[in-house]
């Protein structure tokens, strides 16, 4: 459904996407994901004929982007990072105007406003100012511009920036649900958007991709071994070399250390469980087993691991990065 | 075509649905107003006058309509970059021009349509002005072909500035900027008549006064039509609209 060939946009010296390239099938929902600045915007601007390349292909539905725009965009739907709202039209009449110069045919006209505001739920909202809209709003009413012409293609930039949290959960599923009749590519900075949302992910860094794959195999491709997280009460002994002995384990690492509690970062051999050998050790040595459980590595691991230059220091930035997935939420802040 | 009109009368909406409009056609019926009032009252004095040959039977059209209208071509030099200013500065600051820019549409449909928009609102102006010609033909009997002329001159001299207000409009994302770049530019045109009649002919005073976006218009306002004019004002806009689609292209490349 959307083809991306080679593709590479230069302002002046500064390269903003080098060699892209990628596919889009039909019914599919596509994550683009990257740190602030990497090029999604530029690459989804092109995508949508907003912009041209510098070099290489992009097809949306069988038309090349450069070659036939309007066919190509006649069957793509847009919503831009801000949602592009006329602040002194209502939400009908800005909807009506869109319908109109994306070419919806006047009898039609009607019934898909009423369409489009129902699915995005601003039938409530549809005679008021677009420039009066909450955040929340504006975003759903830019949402429905960009589906007011039932487009084969549905591109999304950022589509729960700036969204309290209800809203969010609310958009990623009205997003799932439109992936049956659309095909979708969005681009978020928000990890778990993904994994939750897309079934395909495109990770980019600077301009380059550094990873097309399922989130699951995404992060599954990270776990070369497995690892576990076991915090042990050994009061004054220390339960370094016992761990280390039991069998399968290939590295006992210090993790935390509090009041004589000690967290042990614990790797073994791929497919080898060795928990209950684990719990048997500590437990026959009479220490306290407080804590037990497998350390799995998130797709922000992944994330950061493939957009961090440094991959060697990867163990330690994935620790970190595990331990703060489970205390932030959703947002990963603005850079 | 369909498209055009879609973009022009969103254009036209936004215009009446803001102050700007309002504020416009006021300012403008108003010093029209004022010109027409102060006029007239010398018109009608003149009229009176006893001249040593008697009683002298005035030219409505020459000596009320023909000085009326050409005042009013300055008083669109300060009105024109306001109608002009937002057209595109205001879409790219907002963001809007992505809509614009990603619908099936091409750029010069877009142009089009913001330029239709644009000489509808600068029409409703013209129009509210024949409301007092309008009362020159219940006490008089001025001749309707050169008034007729007349207008059809403004409207291809507000047809020229909008074209060249776009095009400066398209150049930045600040409205403020556009405005008084483009009165500068219009206050340039019209200069320019001025070193028509200053130097002492030549090809400088004859290159000058052609160039004068204003004194084309002194025919029409005579109730003659020549082609120069039509084809100076004609070409005029066609240039204006070719640089802002020249502009809306680079600004594509650029991002």
């Amino acid at each position: 459904m959307i083809e991306v060939q080679h593709l590479t946009k230069r302002y002046g010296r500064f390269t903003a996407v080098e060699d892209v390239s990628f596919r889009v099938e039909r019914g599919e929902i596509l994550g683009f994901l990257g740190p602030n600045g990497a090029g999604k915007t530029t690459t989804m601007r092109i995508l949508t004929g907003y912009m041209p390349a510098t070099e290489g292909k992009a097809a949306v539905a069988g038309y090349d982007v450069f070659e036939q725009p309007i066919e190509a965009k006649r069957r793509t739907g847009y919503l831009p990072e801000t949602p592009p709202l006329y602040p002194d039209m209502t939400v009908r009449e800005y909807l009506t105007f869109v319908a109109k110069i994306t070419g919806v045919p006047s009898s039609e006209r009607r019934s898909r406003l009423q369409t489009v505001m129902d699915r995005t739920r601003i039938t409530d909202m549809a005679n008021r100012m677009c420039g009066k809209l909450s955040k929340g709003y504006r975003q759903r009413v830019g949402l429905a511009q960009a589906l007011v012409h039932n487009p084969e293609v549905l591109i999304l930039d950022e589509p729960t920036a700036g969204l309290d949290p209800k809203q969010i959960i609310e958009t990623r599923k009205l997003i799932k649900e439109l992936a049956g009749d659309h095909t979708i590519v969005l681009s978020t900075h928000i990890l778990p958007e993904v994994s939750q949302t897309c079934q395909r992910v495109v990770i980019i860094n600077k301009g380059k991709v550094v990873a097309v794959d399922t989130p699951d195999n995404l992060t599954s491709r990270l776990r070369g071994s497995e690892s576990m997280y076991v915090q042990v009460d050994a009061g004054s002994a220390t339960a370094d070399a016992a761990l280390a002995q039991v069998g399968g384990v290939t590295r006992v690492q210090r993790a935390d250390q509090r009041d004589g509690i000690v967290g042990y970062e614990v790797e073994s051999e791929h497919g080898r469980d060795v928990r209950r050998a684990l719990a048997q050790t500590v437990v026959s040595n009479g220490w306290g087993l407080l804590e037990l459980r497998p350390m799995r590595f998130s797709l922000e691991d992944v994330f950061l691991s493939l957009t961090t230059e440094d991959v060697s220091a990867m163990g330690g930035d994935a620790a970190a990065a595990a331990t703060a997935a489970q205390t932030t939420t959703t947002e990963v802040p603005h850079a | 075509m369909r498209n055009i009109l879609a973009i022009a009368g969103k254009e036209l909406r936004s215009y009446f649905s803001s102050p700007i409009a309002y504020v416009i056609i006021g300012f403008f019926a108003f010093v029209f107003g004022y010109f027409y009032w102060v006029l007239l009252a010398y018109f009608v004095r003149a009229g009176m006058e006893m001249s040593p040959m008697g009683p002298q039977a005035l030219n409505v059209n020459e000596q009320m309509i023909r000085p009326v209208l050409s005042n009013m071509t300055v008083v669109l030099l300060f009105v024109m970059p306001l109608i002009t200013m937002r057209t595109y500065s205001e879409e790219k600051r907002s963001g809007t021009i992505e809509l614009l820019l990603t619908a099936p549409l091409t750029d010069l449909q877009i142009i089009f349509g913001k330029f239709l928009g644009a000489l509808a609102l600068y029409g409703v102006m013209l129009a509210v002005t024949m409301i007092h010609m309008g009362i020159l033909f219940l006490y008089g009997s001025p001749e309707w072909k050169p008034l007729a002329t007349a207008y059809l001159g403004l409207l291809l001299l507000g047809g020229a500035f909008i074209s060249l207000g776009l095009f400066i409009s398209s150049l930045t994302k600040n409205q403020i900027v556009a405005g008084m770049v483009s009165f500068a530019v219009f206050l340039l045109f019209w200069v320019a008549s001025w070193i028509g009649s200053v130097s002492q002919g030549g090809w400088v005073a004859d290159t000058a006064s052609y160039v004068s976006i204003i004194d084309h218009l002194d025919d029409f306002t005579k109730g003659v039509l020549d082609t120069k004019h039509l084809v100076y004002y004609l070409s005029f806009i066609g240039f204006g609209l070719f640089l802002t689609a020249k502009s809306v292209d680079m600004e594509r490349w650029r991002g």
